[in-house]
């Protein structure tokens, strides 16, 4: 396979473009993603529903389960890959995918302490109260 | 003086190295504008996470989560848009060695399906609303609507797009414009299922979770 | 049902005399304009060369007149402000009642911000970006035109606002509950919100475009670190706003459904979270800033080291700090409501991240006077405003680093020292960058340079006006002054604002200059044309072109070996012989071909727009449907490239040639 001066089009099986210069079957990789994404699916379900788990733990383990999901279907069905001919591709999504971290993270975290510093404590209201 | 070079003589050494080849063909540069697009709509969806993030405790003594999401519908609808997504991909393969019976039924399945999760998708919201359960009612229900109808949105917009990408290749046949516009349809359609699970994880099983 | 929804004859404001004045003027100015150009018969002309061009120099010319038509929109606030803070002291209510002042200041801060330095950076990167990296045109140029056209239809609906309705009266920043429904129950936020979504719209596609068109299109051989600074500066600018810009329409969208729709995002009712808005919008409007002043950094570089007559130094360094402050800009956001009510150690960081952001600033400016030293300056009018930059953008910045601490903000927030701050960085940095690179670039438009003497005078009152306008602000903001004050009792106060309001007439003067400098160098453009393509001797490729530039920009692609691609060729072909190429050489070229689709897409755009913010539903379904309809043609066009013949390239190429400066 020559190498090509460009890089590749993000979804694109191949260097080249073409499906039939892919290393692996695209059909195979289609279906082998559908396959790994109804197990997490499903995993994701029971992990939701079942009283095996301690509570605490269910939503990091929904996350990370969610996570493994996004993963799959940009491996997969995306055909995102590390190589050199995808830089520009992955550098833009780990560039989306910051940017997403921060606008969510950062607007619960900032939420949650403006939230915290409008509620009045209860043992101050007592005081008031108790003062004659 | 001349300072331009045909690009045919220039020295063939010259053109390694990342990004010195010259402009890229017309399809890697549709792909990846359409790339930058999608992330900059999957940005447009952190927002409305975040804020749905903020007001889901903001229930003003009306329905949660709890009381509202159906898990069974739910699962229908992660099942129809993941098998949509997968028939996407099959119907790519079938555009690439422009079997055109085959593109056509590869779409007409993932119209279907995708079809499939709007119809259930406003069967719940229509439920919710029926119960008084209804965006109007609290800033978590408001935020609710807003975060899940907006990809609803997109979905309906995607069936939009492959109808008519579907005439554009009853017209057009497998023309250059219209493979790269499936192109970016079927990245788009991927994306979609991709913001659905991060949808279906955080405001329905994070949700309904005890 | 009313068919017109909330529209009625009483939606024009004809009980109040000023905003009725100044409809008319605006009405009388546009018509005056229109006529003429019906009367000398430019329809045809405008039609097929300008405004359904997708060609990026006109596209970038066209955004540049956008700016330069709203600066004096926006201008005529901010001297009405001036006047009306210069007399309404202890108990006089000065002329304008707090309404119509209300309107007035976000009307302002709206039109400066989104309708004029927005429009004057992309098109500037518009015009120079696809020339500097030695390509035809931008990614998608179709796109490139609808984005203009997205741009002009929120000037408009924000112009109708004058005459028909009513403008927002919350500030450019509309928070919430004031910009609730139950408290602007008016039109004037639904005006501001969709002008805004409709041009933010536009916005975001360009920001797809370019980045698309930096990463993916470039001469042969111009690899990163190839490029020209402006470029570096340009694909940082689009890339910040592809990452913030979706927030704005998420959180406007959030605002357009508790007005319309009657959600509970920010209302008191139904738990709603006012401060949500101010967070998410910040986080946009931080980044926001940095998309206005990138580019100006990127005109500084290249003005800096043209007239310099020596490569910018620290070119990496410079484009690391480029970069740096693309992804540093969203993670200080909070700054602007430190007073919100967040603890101490959240304050803390963003503070602490708020200083750290001021230091790759600090690099660039230690390269461009390293850049200077050793060179041999030219004093033309884009150093004037480059140098000028260089010390007001600083002491903008050093107030900046003040307002980071956030105790200090406690004391200076929504003061007047705040207002100083920021319009010190803005028009320092943005409007001073803009008037560079307009200047700069001017010749390279329209095949001649603009006179220099009005140039230099525009300079000194638009330097000389800021300072008096706004270093009093900083005083004022000191002594307690608030922002936004329609009148005020403190008579100690009054002196400030007196001198003041004589700093912007300084700078209305300034403004006059410059419309004399276009008129002076229009009626004697031919003792300034710009007959070699290169009259800065310049470094970067655009200046390899004729001026004005073809459709095409280069016969051949340009194959570049270094950096400062022109400047190398310049120098070794003084060693050798060029040698004279054979017209056999040329090759047809396809260019995209014109296209209303912008200018449609806008007309529908404004439709809806008009009819949203009326609820003239029947209306909105048919603009919505108009510019579907426009979709499909343009997605069902048979040709979109034009093939120019290879005779016509050569013998273009052949004339540039003879012109050129060997």
């Amino acid at each position: 396979m020559t190498t090509t001066p460009y890089d590749r089009a993000p979804g694109d099986t191949s260097p080249s473009g073409r499906p039939q210069d892919a290393e692996t079957s695209p059909f195979i990789a289609y279906t082998i993603g559908l396959l790994l994404a109804v197990l997490l699916t499903a995993t994701s379900f029971w992990v939701a529903n079942t009283s095996l788990l301690w509570p605490p733990g269910v939503p990091l383990g929904l996350a990370v389960l969610a996570i493994a999901q996004m993963g799959v279907h940009l491996v997969f069905f995306l055909h995102i890959t590390t190589g050199p001919d995808n830089t520009n591709n992955t550098l833009a999504l780990a560039f989306g995918v910051l940017i997403v971290a921060l606008v969510i993270a950062g607007s619960v975290v900032i939420m949650d302490n403006l939230n915290a510093n409008m509620v009045m404590p209860m043992n101050e209201l007592m005081d008031l109260h108790m003062q004659h | 003086m001349n300072v331009a070079v045909a690009v045919h003589e220039a020295h063939p050494e010259a053109l390694t190295g990342a990004g010195e080849a010259g402009p890229a063909p017309k399809r890697i540069v549709v792909a990846y504008g359409f790339w930058i697009f999608l992330l900059s709509d999957i940005v447009m969806f952190s927002a409305l996470f975040a804020g749905y993030a903020v007001l889901v405790r903001a229930t003003a003594g009306g329905p949660a989560g709890p009381q509202l999401f159906n898990q069974t519908s739910v699962a229908i609808e992660t099942a129809c848009l993941l098998a949509s997504s997968y028939t996407c991909g099959l119907m790519s393969l079938a555009i690439v060695s422009r079997r055109r019976y085959s593109t056509y039924l590869g779409a007409a399945v993932t119209f279907a399906l995708g079809a499939a999760f709007l119809g259930l998708e406003i069967r719940e919201f229509a439920g919710m609303i029926a119960d008084g359960a209804t965006p109007q009612r609290s800033a978590f229900l408001s935020a609710f609507f807003a975060l899940v109808g907006c990809h609803g949105l997109h979905v309906t917009i995607g069936l939009v797009w492959l109808v008519v990408m579907m005439a554009q290749v009853a017209f057009k046949g497998f023309a250059a414009t219209v493979e790269r516009r499936l192109f970016c349809f079927s990245l788009f359609w991927h994306a979609l299922d991709i913001i659905w699970v991060g949808l279906f994880t955080v405001v329905y099983l994070m949700g309904v979770s005890p | 049902m009313n068919l017109l929804g909330k529209l009625s004859w009483s939606a024009i404001p004809f009980d109040q005399p000023i905003i009725m004045g100044a409809s008319a003027l605006m009405i009388l100015g546009v018509g005056l304009v229109l006529s003429w150009v019906t009367l000398r018969g430019y329809w045809p002309y405008l039609w097929r060369e300008w405004l359904t061009s997708v060609d990026h120099k006109r596209i970038g010319v066209m955004y540049c007149v956008l700016a330069l038509l709203m600066l004096l929109r926006g201008f005529a606030d901010a001297i009405m402000m001036r006047a009306q803070q210069a007399v309404a002291a202890g108990g006089a209510q000065g002329y304008l009642p707090p309404e119509h002042f209300d309107q007035i200041f976000s009307a302002h801060g709206t039109i400066m911000i989104f309708f004029m330095a927005m429009p004057f950076m992309i098109g500037l990167m518009n015009f120079a970006v696809p020339l500097q990296l030695g390509v035809r045109d931008v990614a998608f140029p179709t796109l490139n035109s609808v984005s203009l056209w997205l741009t002009a239809s929120g000037i408009l609906l924000t112009n109708i606002s004058l005459v028909v309705g009513e403008f927002a009266k919350t500030g450019w920043v509309a928070y919430p509950p004031l910009s609730e429904l139950q408290y602007s129950p008016g039109v004037g936020v639904d005006y501001y919100l969709w002008a805004l979504q409709i041009s933010g719209l536009g916005t975001l596609l360009t920001g797809i475009n370019f980045v698309t068109t930096i990463l993916k299109m470039r001469a042969p051989g111009m690899g990163y670190m190839r490029m020209p600074v402006f470029c570096w500066t340009a694909l940082a600018t689009n890339l910040l706003i592809v990452a913030a810009f979706p927030v704005l329409t998420a959180t406007f969208a959030m605002l357009l459904l508790d007005r319309y729709l009657g959600f509970h995002f920010f209302t008191f009712e139904g738990q709603g979270n006012q401060m949500m808005y101010v967070n998410l919008f910040w986080v946009w409007g931080h980044p926001e800033v940095y998309i206005l002043v990138l580019p100006a950094f990127g005109v500084f570089s290249e003005v800096i080291s043209t007239f310099s007559g020596k490569p910018l130094f620290g070119y990496r360094s410079m484009v690391a700090a480029t970069m740096a402050i693309c992804v540093l800009s969203f993670l200080v956001w909070l700054h602007h409501f430190f007073t919100m009510g967040a603890g101490a150690d959240v304050n803390g960081f963003f503070g602490v991240m708020t200083m750290i952001i001021a230091v790759p600033t600090g690099v660039k400016v230690f390269n461009w006077l390293f850049t200077m030293w050793g060179g041999r300056v030219r004093f033309t009018v884009p150093i004037l405003w480059s140098l000028g930059f260089m010390v007001t953008f600083v002491i903008g910045g050093m107030t900046g680093v003040l307002l980071a601490v956030p105790p200090a903000d406690f004391q200076l927030h929504n003061s007047l020292f705040l207002v100083a701050h920021f319009h010190n960085v803005i028009i320092g940095g943005t409007v001073f960058g803009a008037m560079a690179g307009y200047t700069y670039w001017f010749p390279k438009a329209f095949g001649f340079t603009l006179d220099e003497r009005w140039g230099k005078a525009s300079f000194w009152c638009w330097l000389t006006g800021f300072y008096l306008a706004f270093m009093p602000l900083y005083v004022l903001g000191l002594m307690g002054m608030t922002r936004r004050m329609q009148h005020y009792d403190d008579p100690s106060w009054r002196p400030w604002l007196i001198l003041a309001a004589l700093g912007a007439l300084v700078i209305m003067v300034g403004i006059a200059c410059q419309i004399v400098q276009l008129v002076v160098s229009i009626r004697t453009r031919n003792e300034r044309r710009d007959a070699t393509g290169d009259p800065w001797n310049g470094r970067t490729l655009e200046w390899a072109t004729p001026s004005p530039p073809p459709a095409w920009n280069f016969p051949l692609l340009p194959h570049v070996s270094g950096m400062d691609a022109f400047w190398t060729w310049k120098e070794s072909a003084r060693a050798k012989q060029p040698v004279a190429k054979d017209a056999r050489d040329y090759e047809a070229i396809e260019m995209p071909k014109n296209s209303a689709t912008g200018f449609v897409t806008a007309f529908f755009a404004v439709v809806t727009g008009f009819a949203l913010i009326w609820h003239i539903w029947w209306m909105a379904a048919l603009g919505v449907f108009g510019a579907f309809v426009t979709f499909l043609v343009f997605a069902f066009r048979e040709h979109d490239e034009v093939e120019i013949p290879a005779r016509v390239i050569a013998q273009a190429a052949g004339a540039h040639q003879a012109e050129a400066v060997p």
